[in-house]
């Protein structure tokens, strides 16, 4: 496998997390999570983990997504910190 | 506060690397996840259950446990999403936002005022969040189906291609969600209300389990397809092949309802009335 494509998914995967952790708007902070939850599936693709990958793709950046939206939605999008 | 953290993350974090360093290199021949089981389940699997796949093969075959007690988890997060949210008390009285369909005119219906419950010429809208978009219904609308049908392909496709139970209920439930985005929520609790949710996650669970006690029933452990052979009337390295997509069936269904009952859940907080 290329090394180098890799290693740029694991940093966008790196720099995703933090901001994710790091944003205060609770919506961006869920779009990039699904943002984050893509890239892995995308690591899980280039090592060969096809079924793990479908399953992220599905769970991680598909449903799961979608109800950190819906609880932003019902509660608030500014965080306390 | 946030400094403390900052610091017991980065000691967890470093501690975390150093114990990985003592891991064998990824995809080491040598080391003993590949030498061990691994070597059984690539050389034996097409033999024992005629599952080219082999994660499907071990998921669902020879680590039949594992998996039903996942569903199981499932199923239970989806309970739980009911016990802590749902609430089953009617407030009467809500204002309430109607549209007229002919003229597009947004009616404004105070508290204890007559609603009009079953107007065809009147359409209740949701009072926080108006979707009304013609190009996104309709393309919900056609694009629905054909994503169904891929579920079902991804499910019953597992054997030879990645996808199963799990991928495919999920993608299934997405259907559902993508629905109650672009329409409204009541809309989709009228095709398919939390009564069929909650009885479909039951029933997939029962499925699995039912599966096992069946194999029990005809003579062999619990989960061992082998033993259907004689009820589905094919040699027992098929009926392996065949209990497998049963239980994937089974998965699929208790994952589909589950992720509608949490969206209807979380999306309404709890009131099966208003939602995204």
């Amino acid at each position: 496998m290329i090394w180098q494509i890799e290693l740029i998914i694991l940093i966008i995967v790196m720099i995703l997390a933090v901001g994710a952790l790091s944003v205060k708007d609770l919506l961006g902070a869920a779009i990039l999570f699904g943002a984050y939850s893509f890239m892995m599936c995308l690591l899980w693709a280039i090592m060969g983990a096809v079924d793990v990958a479908f399953t992220e793709a599905s769970v991680g950046a598909g449903v799961s997504t979608v109800l950190f939206l819906a609880a932003v939605f019902r509660t608030s999008r500014r965080t306390g910190d | 506060m946030k400094t403390i953290g900052l610091i017991i993350v980065i000691l967890l974090g470093s501690v975390l690397i150093y114990g990985s360093l003592e891991f064998p290199s990824w995809g080491d021949p040598e080391s003993p996840a590949s030498s061990h089981v691994s070597p059984y389940y690539i050389e034996k699997s097409v033999e024992d259950t005629s599952v080219p796949n082999l994660v499907t093969a071990v998921l669902a075959d020879y680590r039949g446990y594992d998996t039903m007690f996942e569903t199981i988890v499932i199923f239970t997060a989806g309970i739980a999403c009911i016990f802590l949210l749902r609430r089953f008390r009617k407030e009467a009285s809500e204002t309430r936002l109607y549209r007229h369909i002919p003229t597009g005119i947004t009616l404004r219906i105070e508290k204890k005022g007559k609603f009009p419950e079953d107007s065809t010429a009147l359409e209740r809208i949701d009072s926080v969040w108006v979707p009304h978009d013609v190009i996104v219904k309709t393309t919900s609308r056609l694009i629905v189906p054909f994503i169904q049908i891929f579920a079902l392909y991804v499910i019953a496709h597992g054997h030879h291609s990645p996808g199963g139970g799990f991928q495919g209920g999920v993608i299934l439930g997405a259907t559902m969600i993508l629905f109650s985005i672009a329409f409204n929520l009541r809309s989709a609790l009228r095709r398919m209300s939390e009564r069929t949710t909650v009885v479909l996650s039951t029933l997939g669970v029962f499925i699995y389990a039912g599966t096992g006690i069946l194999c029990m029933l005809f003579g062999l452990n619990y989960l061992d397809y082998s033993a259907l052979a004689g009820l589905l009337g094919v040699d027992p390295v098929t009926a392996r092949s065949h209990g497998i997509l049963m239980v994937e069936i089974g998965v699929g269904i208790a994952v589909m309802a589950v992720m509608v009952t949490l969206y209807y859940n979380l999306a309404s907080a709890g009131k099966h009335d208003e939602g995204l």
